[in-house]
């Protein structure tokens, strides 16, 4: 019988006790140190791994122009992401291979980012990708490949637009313009919540907000989206015509101060990422400075008027035409013999300037220049604005005092000549410069009295009659006034043989409304003169925007104004006399 | 046949004469009763780690009925009449793992399934009852204590499939299935000196099976050194399984309660790594509770073993008891990591067919041993 236990199986069983009770002891032991001494370090590792702030996303605000049109705005879509954690190095190669080819990707690019990348949790394969393809992507439920909602940002007007408005990189954040000026208000702020997230990062569960969401503000520019694109239009083909190397635009509310159209050539186009070169990027007309020449005239005039000196008819004599001033020599482009104050305005005589200018102590010119705001800021806000450059009048020689008079030795941006010219049409109030549409006038510094500033205006309407220099900036039916400006340009500390083409001028002058500002840079088809390249794109953008805003003709007889004899003797006399080769201290060529 | 048998042998033991129950079922209640316990607290966990899914219950519920017939059949069969079946279950097995190194399904990188018309089966699972029954049987048909050449005959037997489910393949089972041969020839009473040199050989083997070992077997033992060295890959399960046990603490988050299952942050929750889920919603009481019930389960086995007349009833008794405390403890050692992740579900509890059928029907086997007891004089 082999009935009884062995003799062994004592022994053998006591150990056998033993060990199990020792291996129960074991795991008795471990689970004691995991769920009562380290209970409360786990405990947290665990609510580490699930507890997470969310964000609560919020839509940025549109930009919309003064009439509600929109000029930015946020339409959703998706980006297609993948966790590379999640892919599976062998499988799924028809998944992949679909969705490489939706996305026009190269074949293996998600291979090579599951083979690559593969430390990672989130890797974008394609973003802002359109919805109904997202939904197709989405359909094909490949493991490891997930959807994103995000916003992506349109601009209507395009390239018409862009500098002004500008626009936002991929993460909706504000880059240019008002996109970056008004970034914060724009893009809200989104909220934050704590939540309860699984480990595939699914929101299970909200716990509680910790701030909330402010969602983005539309926000009303000033931009007249009619006038905008009509500048634009009009820049454009002057700038083609011309073959012109750039060229801005500005279109002001001389009240106001609010600015209803800033446009500029080269343009680019801020839906394509791609097209965004430097030089298409720069917004000009508020970023770059020039020598405003012939246009600054008018304010060397007005400080000759408010110094009481002289009147409007004042007679000067600017025989022979040229004159000599501590051995320069400045010219007239002939001689226009004797002139009254309003005639060396229309005639744009360098000679009759230069002797109000020197006729002014150099402190009430500096003074006349300088409350215009030629060299400081608009108050616009806007970013990477600039703003011009004055001499002080303690450093001025004869000389100086001279080119100041007629426009050279200081600078300004586009629009700051079109905010100085805004003084004029509003009887002597300097107003600040504001991109978002305000309602009523806000009250302006007062920097030059109203009757003088009424008397330029005067001055200004001949500048556009038969013998003056911009015949062609006239508008039928409506009464205008405005300043030439052609400008040698300064490079390298010396005047070469290229030019500004400038326009500033005031729109309908019965009760000035619009101050408007045009400028070529380097027209190159052979004209150059501000009254024959920039006084034309003034004279379009004046017309189509006086009929936007149903400004009703101030020009009782329409058939008077245009007189096909005088256009050419305007045109001959637009040659804005920057003498050559002797115009300038600084010209090396002028100094022997 | 069989049935015949309850008839005719229905007369139980003084023990088993006094326990409450009919005479015609051969079942033994405290093993029983320990057993359904804990079969009835894993669908309740399994309930709560699968998200709630009554299908997945309610297919391992079917399991467990099928393992219930399966230890009542043999609950029934004497011991000696099971001898003839021995060989035929053994080769069967090893027929279904040659089956599996060439048409077993590919799953995680291993082939460990076999499929037969609707239902999977693990033969790897089937082998954990088959090897100890074959060296049961081997050992018996000699002399007891066992001698070295039938020791090394024996090792053999049992070689052959643990080399087979490595090929698949499956460490962790593959060392499980040897030990549990090698409960046999302990309880067989195989001298201690053997046992001493067979350890050693296992240790010196010890640098020989790790160059064998595949790079993520090693992976899984030095996570074990240091989890925190790859957090996101290897030492990802030790970690969460971690944070689970350990978050739980004294009385547990509460059936259904559990984050770290619930969030689908802790892998295999339902499978081999159920014991964190116990533990995180159940808690350190939930635990011991546990525990105890399998310790309960495991005394009665050797209870059963102790009080077996036969030889092979006794050494079947131990190896099997034995190969499930094994069971219990590389699990829960694994999960909760002092142990290398190895395969092994938590016995009863994970979800998984062929290891509940295979577990009821070695129950049986040990009920049949009890209960087929001669009355012996007084």
């Amino acid at each position: 019988m082999s009935g009884h236990p062995s003799s062994g199986f004592g022994a053998r069983r006591w150990f056998l006790i033993l060990m199990t009770l020792a291996c129960a002891g074991g795991l008795i032991g471990r689970a004691v140190d995991l769920q009562v001494n380290r209970h409360e370090f786990l405990k947290g590792e665990g609510n580490a791994r699930h507890l997470r702030v969310a964000t609560i996303p919020v839509r940025r605000g549109m930009l919309l122009d003064r009439n509600g049109e929109p000029l930015a705005a946020t339409a959703p879509v998706q980006s297609v992401w993948i966790n590379p954690q999640e892919l599976d190095e062998r499988g799924e190669t028809p998944g992949w291979t679909a969705i490489e080819k939706m996305l026009s990707l190269s074949k293996g690019t998600i291979h090579d980012i599951a083979l690559e990348r593969g430390d990672r949790q989130f890797v974008y394969l394609r973003r802002h990708v359109e919805p109904s393809l997202a939904q197709e992507i989405d359909a094909l439920g490949v493991l490891g490949v997930h959807l994103q909602r995000e916003d992506r940002r349109y601009y209507p007007m395009g390239e018409a637009a862009a500098h002004v408005v500008g626009f936002t990189d991929i993460d909706n954040r504000g880059q240019e313009g008002i996109e970056l000026a008004f970034d914060k208000v724009l893009s809200g702020e989104s909220g934050k919540k704590r939540v309860i997230r699984d480990r595939l990062g699914r929101n299970v569960e909200d716990v509680e907000s910790i701030h909330p969401a402010w969602p983005g503000r539309d926000l009303t520019l000033s931009i007249d989206r009619r006038i905008q694109a009509v500048a634009h239009r009009s820049l454009l083909e002057a700038v083609r015509r011309h073959d012109a190397k750039a060229g801005s635009a500005v279109v002001l509310n001389v009240h106001s101060g609010e600015v209803l159209a800033v446009v500029n050539q080269p343009s680019y186009n801020p839906n394509k990422r791609g097209d965004r070169s430097n030089h298409k990027l720069r917004n000009r007309a508020i970023t770059d400075l020039f020598e405003p020449g012939s246009t600054v005239k008018p304010f060397t005039v007005a400080a000759a008027l408010a110094s009481g000196s002289v009147q409007p008819d004042t007679e000067v004599n600017t025989s022979p035409g040229f004159m000599r001033v501590g051995g320069y020599v400045i010219r007239d482009i002939r001689d226009f013999g004797v002139l009254d104050v309003t005639g060396i305005i229309r005639k744009s005589s360098n000679v009759g300037a230069a002797k109000l200018g020197l006729s002014l102590a150099p402190r009430d010119l500096w003074r006349g220049l300088d409350r215009m705001g030629l060299a400081t800021s608009t108050g616009s806000g806007f970013p990477g604005e600039a703003y011009g450059t004055l001499p002080d009048f303690s450093t001025w020689g004869e000389a100086r005092q001279v080119t100041l008079s007629y426009g050279y030795g200081l600078s300004v941006t586009l629009l700051q000549l079109a905010r100085a010219y805004a003084i004029f049409g509003n009887g002597g109030l300097l107003p600040d410069l504001r991109f978002l549409k305000t309602q009523g006038v806000p009250p302006a510094p007062r920097v030059m009295d109203a009757a003088i500033a009424d008397a330029i205006c005067r001055m200004l309407e001949e500048v556009v009659q038969p013998g003056g220099t911009a015949v062609l900036a006239q508008v039928e039916g409506y009464r205008i006034g405005g300043k030439t400006g052609t400008i040698r340009k300064l490079e390298d500390g010396g005047y070469v043989d290229s030019h500004v083409a400038l326009f500033a001028g005031l729109a309908p002058m019965s009760a000035p409304l619009l101050s408007v500002a045009v400028v070529i840079d380097e027209p190159s088809d052979g004209i150059y003169y501000g009254g024959r390249v920039a006084a034309p794109v003034f004279s379009e953008i004046v017309a189509e925007s006086l009929r936007f805003l149903k400004i009703p003709p101030d020009v009782p007889d329409p058939a008077s104004p245009k007189s096909p004899s005088g256009t050419m003797a305007g045109i001959e006399a637009a040659f804005d006399p920057l003498v050559v080769g002797s115009g300038y201290p600084n010209n090396e060529n002028a100094s022997r | 046949m069989m049935w015949r048998s309850i008839t005719i042998t229905g007369r139980g033991g003084s023990l088993f004469s006094r326990l409450p129950f009919p005479r015609e079922l051969r079942l033994d209640m405290p093993l029983l009763s320990g057993v359904v316990l804990l079969v009835f607290f894993g669908l309740g966990v399994l309930y709560s780690s699968s998200g709630q899914d009554e299908a997945l219950v309610l297919r391992q519920f079917i399991r467990f009925i099928v393992g219930l017939m399966a230890m009542l059949v043999l609950a029934h069969i004497r011991p000696e009449r099971l001898h003839y079946l021995i060989p035929v279950i053994y080769v069967g097995c090893l027929l279904l793992l040659v089956g599996v190194l060439f048409i077993g399904d590919v799953a995680q990188g291993a082939r460990r399934w076999l499929r037969v018309g609707p239902v999977g089966i693990q033969p790897s699972e089937l082998a954990k009852l088959a090897v100890p029954l074959m060296v049961t049987y081997f050992v018996c048909a000699g002399s007891v204590p066992v001698r070295a050449t039938r020791v090394a005959i024996a090792g053999l037997l049992i070689a052959v499939p643990v080399a087979m489910i490595m090929a698949q393949p499956d460490l962790g089972t593959s060392m499980l299935v040897a030990v549990a041969g090698a409960f046999v020839l302990f309880f067989a009473g195989m001298s201690r000196v053997l046992i001493a040199l067979l350890g050693a050989i296992a240790l010196a083997a010890m640098p020989l099976l790790w160059s064998m070992m595949h790079d993520y077997q090693r992976q899984r033992i030095l996570t074990l050194l240091n989890p925190q060295d790859d957090p996101l890959g290897a030492g990802y399960h030790i970690i969460q399984s971690t944070i689970a046990i350990g978050s739980g603490g004294l009385y547990g988050k509460g059936w259904l309660n559990g984050t770290q299952s619930r969030l689908d942050f802790l892998p295999e929750r339902s499978t081999d790594f159920i014991f964190a889920v116990i533990s995180e919603e159940f808690g350190l009481l939930g635990v011991l509770l546990l525990l105890v019930i399998y310790f309960s389960v495991i005394g009665r086995g050797l209870f059963i073993a102790y009080h077996a007349q036969e030889t092979f009833g006794r050494i079947l008794a131990g190896a099997l008891t034995l190969t499930f405390f094994c069971y219990v403890f590389v699990n829960i050692g694994m999960v909760s990591g002092i142990l290398p992740v190895v395969g092994i579900p938590l016995p009863l509890i994970s979800y998984g067919g062929t290891s509940m059928v295979t577990l009821m029907a070695g129950f049986g086997i040990m009920m049949s041993i009890h209960t087929h007891r001669r009355l012996l004089s007084a």
